[in-house]
């Protein structure tokens, strides 16, 4: 992007990681919809959902990202517990439910993020997609081999199908359980039931309300 | 009861595969096929590993492993934890080498932060993260023995594995579950005396891995069972993404502790990453003991240069992680493992992806087991080397 200026993209791995976002381009033109580069340490690339698979093998033959790291998926939604906190004998709060994105951006609530990585050159690529509200995404079975557990952990957790899988069984879930753990609506059922005694810790203790937001030496 | 009522619901679709392969091979060669269940609960497997195998006589002909016995939901955990509770989940994920877990959460922490531990911390962390992963592989050392019907080495092991898991307990108070590392540093400095007796331990693991060497490397049936079993080429390593030994052994020169830049003392230290070009079993475990040896000298040189001052910065009694994202992954005893960090600019994370390295080196069984016959499978388990809570998480 230009964005980055001229010293910072002196140092070590940035050309590379320019280098990257231009050979996706050209490979994969529209269907990169953004790109992120923190010059010396890590970048992050959108691609359209139809061009999932058509990117994996770009990163895996153009760019030479030969090392599959993982993949999964991300809900964007902010909780509507919370973090949990709440007394469960006190009716349920307000709280916001805007849909806000991280890194590159997005229009959909899921997003399926991976990563993959050069083993010669020693950079990474976490490169992510929108999912639509038919919850399928190409399978990425045939760029990595590897991807099968990934895909098979993230349906079960999350509900999203990826097209091309040839078996998407659970692998920690009976058969017949209903919902996906990793929703952010799903409650976490232990806090559901009983107040949370961690919560103790992030108070301040009596007198020392004061200096808590200061800085502290021990 | 028939075989099919006595699998649970979720093994049914694998049944069916199993009994299609099994069909083929009565028409083929006219013999009957065996369903074999390893686990969950059985020696070999460390743990509550379950792997289904379609056996021909004495040949396996598919194999799936059936994960998940223990899971804890720890992705789920973090979501409702403030980023220091965070440790004393993470810790529990890899507990043979409990403190190489914390790592690197805290390091992607102090990213989101924009904060780097004081320079004495960063070589405590290192030394204790090779403290644990000489921990970790030392129990590997002497299991691999057990699991070829070896008993000597698993009671060295033990007794070595002591010393270690004595100075891990010294400094940081658990043998186990230390909990030691915080957001901008440690949680103590390193008790008196420390320092020498960790010297005199390295002496006696580097004797250790001597008598592993000449006992069970050197050892003919060892060979015999391990060498040219279980081969595992370069590119499919890459493409399951196995790490740490694993990738090594299978003729890829790539090391986190060296191939990345990270506030850790690893760059301050001389230390060989040992490859193998043959990629069975046998490279495998010979690269873990190696490895060990290079922890030892690891430790050592740290000692030697160890700075003074504080070992935990300036942070605020309160911590809020501002809005961002981080990768970090670390070289831990298994391979790598590494979180992916989005914070909100909450107490605690939104969502914390876990990349454990057992999960993607387990993956590679079904493929890896095609073929090999019956003992083989336990060897070669033993050489893929997973611990069970980093598979699950």
């Amino acid at each position: 992007m230009s964005a980055v200026d001229a010293p910072i993209a002196e140092l070590p791995g940035d050309a590379l990681r320019e280098r990257a976002v231009d050979q996706l381009r050209s490979r994969l033109g529209e269907a990169l919809v953004d790109t992120l580069v923190k010059p010396g340490d890590d970048m992050w690339v959108r691609v359209r959902t139809d061009a999932w698979r058509e990117a994996g093998i770009a990163l895996r033959d153009t760019i030479g990202l030969d090392y599959f790291c993982f993949l999964s998926a991300i809900d964007w939604m902010p909780s509507p517990y919370g973090r949990g906190e709440d007394d469960p004998t006190e009716p349920q709060q307000e709280r916001p439910t805007e849909v806000v994105q991280g890194y590159t951006g997005g229009e959909t609530r899921f997003q399926v993020f991976a990563r993959a990585v050069s083993t010669t050159l020693h950079f990474g690529v976490n490169i992510r997609t929108d999912v639509g509200d038919d919850l399928t995404v190409p399978s990425w079975m045939p760029v990595y081999a590897g991807a099968n557990w990934h895909e098979r952990e993230c349906h079960e957790m999350f509900g999203i199908t990826f097209a091309g899988h040839p078996d998407l069984r659970n692998m920690y879930l009976p058969s017949g359980f209903e919902g996906h753990p990793m929703r952010k609506d799903f409650p976490l059922l232990a806090r559901m039931v009983k107040p949370w005694p961690g919560i103790v810790d992030v108070e301040p203790l009596p007198g020392e309300a004061a200096e808590a937001e200061e800085g502290s030496d021990s | 009861m028939s075989a099919d009522t006595m699998l649970g619901d979720r093994q049914k679709l694998a049944y069916i595969a199993s009994q299609a392969a099994d069909a083929r091979l009565n028409v083929e060669l006219e013999t009957e096929g065996m369903t074999l269940n390893i686990g969950p609960q059985h020696p070999a497997t460390h743990g509550t590993l379950r792997i289904i195998c379609r056996l021909d006589g004495e040949q396996v002909i598919w194999a799936e492993p059936s994960a998940g016995y223990m899971h804890r939901g720890y992705e789920k955990l973090t979501e409702v934890r403030t980023f220091p509770q965070v440790t004393t989940l993470v810790n529990r994920i890899d507990w043979l080498g409990s403190f190489a877990n914390e790592v690197p959460f805290i390091l992607a922490a102090e990213k989101l932060m924009g904060i780097e531990a004081p320079p004495r911390a960063q070589h405590i962390r290192t030394i204790l993260f090779e403290l644990s992963r000489i921990a970790n592989v030392s129990l590997f050392l002497g299991d691999l023995g057990v699991q070829m019907g070896a008993i000597t080495p698993v009671f060295m092991a033990f007794r070595d594995r002591e010393y270690v898991l004595n100075l891990i307990e010294g400094a940081t108070g658990g043998r186990f579950h230390p909990n030691f590392d915080r957001i901008g540093g440690l949680k103590d400095d390193l008790p008196k005396g420390w320092i020498d007796e960790t010297r005199g331990v390295m002496r006696k693991l580097r004797k250790f891995c001597d008598e592993m060497d000449d006992l069970l490397f050197g050892n003919e049936i060892f060979q015999s069972r391990t060498r040219g079993i279980g081969v595992i080429p370069k590119e499919v390593a890459l493409q399951y993404g196995l790490s740490g030994a694993n990738l090594r052994a299978s003729g890829v020169d790539y090391d986190l502790r060296r191939d990345q830049t990270i506030p850790m003392a690893w760059s301050k230290t001389n230390f060989k990453v040992w490859t193998h070009p043959d990629g069975d079993s046998f490279a495998r475990c010979w690269i873990r003991l190696q490895e060990t040896r290079e922890s030892t000298k690891i430790v050592d040189q740290l000692l030697d240069t160890l700075p003074a001052g504080p070992v935990m910065a300036k942070v605020p009694r309160i911590i809020k992680v501002p809005e961002g994202e981080a990768w970090v992954s670390t070289e831990n005893p298994l391979g790598e493992m590494g979180y992916y960090v989005i914070s909100k600019g909450d107490l605690g994370p939104f969502r914390v992806k876990i990349r454990s390295a057992s999960f993607n080196n387990i993956s590679i069984v079904p493929w890896l087991l095609r073929g090999v016959y019956v003992p083989d499978v336990i060897t070669i388990l033993a050489s893929l080397y997973f611990i069970l809570g980093d598979i699950d998480r």
